[in-house]
């Protein structure tokens, strides 16, 4: 991996990292020595087969899955992290697959869930919704016709919209949005990927993981491939093209790019 | 529900100086400027009643199945027999509806979270059991006999809620265990073929007798203008604010209806009732329906305006959503259980005060179908998520009216039994027709 030093000059400081992590489930090792890193403003796209160790990777860094080792870092400093809750405390937020959104209650509602503004002991729906427009505002929403909608009358689309607000309207400094255009049409996508941008444009780090090679191309600045649980390329997007992604993917090789040795890699 | 955030009608933009001089002219503006405003209001209106066809069409119905059903009864029963639509008969509907009303608003918790409390009639009738001991052998007054009774129906809530949402036993079973034996607590206390009377002169008096003429006036009073202060005020904060707000004119129309409602009923059951009105005189809402609607006003606010509410309603919709929110599951389930079987208390108390008595039956009958009928045709969904204090008590009167009118007509009680049934089961389907409209227009 000794092209992860290249690649990392000129480039700000990473927001988020994490060296040497390994992971296991029993007898499978499933992450190995992974370095990871997600800069401010940028959206870092984590490609990978199935299997190959994204969702868990991502869950290591939400924090729902611990490490066995490896270090944990935030602006630079060391952090331990015990939970899920340590992680949304610095400001890390995940958009899972599968939304987590309530079908019955609506737009508002759902940004707030379980941080609901309160003013006494009564709900302060007038706070949350100007707020809520606020931040729909500052992303440039649009497709959102009225946030006191029920979330149920949304479109995939404008629901993962929902989701990707609800992450960014605690100030969030990083974003991972685990496959968030794989149930989607084709403008439903655009909007999307739009909005992906326009978070990294924010200055928010941005983790994008997903299957959809054009996604990745099209809004990543930055390109993690895991092979078998290790990291095969960690390089600018603009540097690859399409055929050497999908080659780190299936191959973890690439010309000179890639892990040395692929034979002695296994699980 | 949705309304663009600008409302105000457009004025006039013509400046001073070139206005016509004259009171026919300055008259004509004026009405020209109320015609304009009413006109938009007018057009407001009718785009927030297109949608609310489409709700209606794509299976949200609220509580409309609920209130044609009241309608249709009433209309059926009026013409079937000529005392049913008397003053008299209509405060004896009341009296009987209170207990259906308030274990129905109870079992709404229950069923938000897609859950089911079958023991709900049952605990009420061990907590009436226990409020009636108190009295009758320890000679408590009414009011530490009635925190007893709700201490039980609430620590039996508790122990069904543990063992549904930490053991994770379905409620079902849970609760069919519990409606076994739980029959067993007053068969026990009062032995088989006996029962207490319950003749506390506040208790049995909730049923009985009925607030002053005057003091029913004043209270109606008191919630129209509290209503509309409320509605008004906060259509104005909303507007003010930019936010998502209904048009004026049907925050009007709304306070409107309300005003009549409660005018109707308060005049209707201020009137002299009594059969012959020379020797008695009988008038004044009950007791039981100012308690009713006590209980009707927190529950709307604890489910609307409080974090508690919200996240009953978040649980009921998409419980991995809650607790990836943060939202501590167990808990809401936990005292969701708690609520109904407190209300269930309430009902099993309010149920002994109409009949003077509490038997070891009380509570095992159909009372709890009653209830759960009343919820789901009131409108609370049985699969979570969706439900409203105020569908407890629409349908609480729904379901008490059959009784009543089949009672007027002096039908054999299987009549009864064969009617309630097929509303019950009428409800239940325009529900689970209604949720699959509603995911077909994803409504």
């Amino acid at each position: 991996m000794s092209e992860h030093g290249e690649v990392a000059t000129g480039t700000p400081d990473p927001l988020l990292e994490l060296r040497q992590v390994n992971k296991s489930f029993g007898v499978v090792h499933v992450l190995h020595d992974v370095d990871f890193a997600v800069y401010p403003g940028q959206v870092t796209a984590l490609v990978g087969d199935n299997g190959a160790g994204k969702s868990t990777l991502a869950k290591v860094i939400a924090g729902i899955y611990g490490r066995d080792s490896g270090e944990y870092l935030f602006e630079g400093q060391s952090v331990t992290v015990h939970g899920p809750r340590d992680v949304a405390a610095l400001g890390v937020e995940v958009v899972y697959q599968d939304l987590a959104l309530c079908d019955n209650l609506d737009v508002v509602d759902n940004m707030f869930l379980g941080r609901e503004l309160r003013k006494g002991i009564t709900l302060d729906d007038v706070a949350m919704e100007a707020k809520a427009r606020e931040t729909l505002a500052s992303l440039s929403v649009r497709t959102v016709k009225s946030v006191r909608q029920s979330v149920a009358s949304l479109s995939g689309g404008q629901r993962q919209t929902v989701a990707i607000a609800k992450a960014v309207l605690w100030n969030s400094r990083i974003v991972i949005l685990d496959e968030p255009t794989a149930a989607l049409g084709v403008a439903q996508t655009r909007q999307v990927l739009d909005l992906v941008r326009r978070l990294a444009d924010h200055g928010l780090g941005v983790v994008l993981i997903s299957h959809n090679m054009n996604d990745v191309l099209e809004v990543a600045d930055r390109i993690t491939a895991l092979f078998l649980g290790r990291v095969a390329a960690d390089v600018p997007a603009k540097e690859v093209s399409h055929n050497q992604i999908v080659e780190l993917i299936t191959a973890g090789r690439s010309g000179d790019l890639g892990i040395r040795d692929v034979s002695t890699a296994t699980i | 529900m949705t309304t663009k955030p600008e409302e105000q009608a457009p004025t006039e933009t013509a400046s001073p100086e070139d206005e016509p001089q004259g009171f026919r002219a300055r008259l004509r503006r004026v009405v020209q400027r109320v015609l304009a405003v009413l006109r938009h209001q007018f057009s407001l209106l009718v785009e927030e009643g297109r949608t609310y066809l489409g709700r209606l069409r794509g299976g949200d119905m609220g509580s409309l199945p609920a209130l044609l059903g009241l309608v249709v009864l009433f209309v059926v029963f009026t013409i079937a027999h000529d005392r049913f639509l008397t003053t008299y008969n209509m405060a004896n509907l009341v009296v009987q509806a209170a207990s259906i009303c308030v274990l129905a608003m109870g079992l709404v918790f229950v069923l938000l979270l897609g859950e089911i409390d079958l023991s709900a009639g049952v605990a009420g009738g061990a907590s009436a059991t226990i409020t009636a001991l108190s009295i009758v052998d320890n000679g408590w007054s009414w009011w530490i006999a009635v925190l007893a009774g709700m201490g039980v129906g609430v620590l039996i809530g508790l122990a069904i809620g543990l063992l549904v949402a930490l053991l994770g036993i379905p409620s079902f079973v849970v609760t069919l265990a519990f409606f076994l034996a739980l029959q067993a607590v007053p068969l026990k206390l009062i032995g088989s073929g006996g029962s207490i009377r319950f003749n506390d002169e506040v208790l049995r008096g909730l049923s009985i007798k009925n607030v002053g003429v005057t003091a029913g006036w004043i209270a109606a009073i008191v919630i129209v203008v509290g209503y509309a202060a409320l509605s008004l005020w906060r259509h104005r904060t909303r507007v003010s604010k930019g936010l998502v707000h209904k048009p004026m004119v049907l925050v009007l129309i709304r306070i409107a209806i309300f005003t009549g409602v409660v005018i109707g009923i308060t005049a209707l059951l201020s009137a002299n009732r009594a059969p012959n009105p020379n020797l008695f005189n009988i008038s004044g809402l009950p007791w039981v329906a100012p308690v009713v609607v006590a209980l009707l006003l927190f529950w709307t606010f604890m489910l609307t305006r409080t974090r508690f509410g919200r996240h009953l309603y978040a649980v009921g919709g998409n419980a991995e959503a809650a607790r990836r929110a943060g939202i501590n599951v167990t808990r809401i389930k936990v005292v969701a259980f708690m609520i109904c079987s407190g209300m269930a208390a309430i009902a099993g108390i309010l149920s002994a005060s109409y009949s003077g008595k509490v038997s070891p039956g009380s509570g095992g009958g159909n009372e709890l179908l009653y209830a759960v009928g009343a919820a789901v045709i009131g409108g609370t969904s049985l699969f979570g998520g969706r439900g409203r204090a105020i569908d407890a008590v629409v349908g609480g009167l729904v379901i008490a009216t059959i009784p009543n009118g089949l009672g007027l007509l002096d039908q054999a009680s299987y009549i009864n039994f064969l009617v309630t049934g097929g509303v019950l089961l009428l409800a239940a389907s325009v529900d689970a027709i209604s949720r699959r409209r509603r995911s077909a227009a994803g409504v």
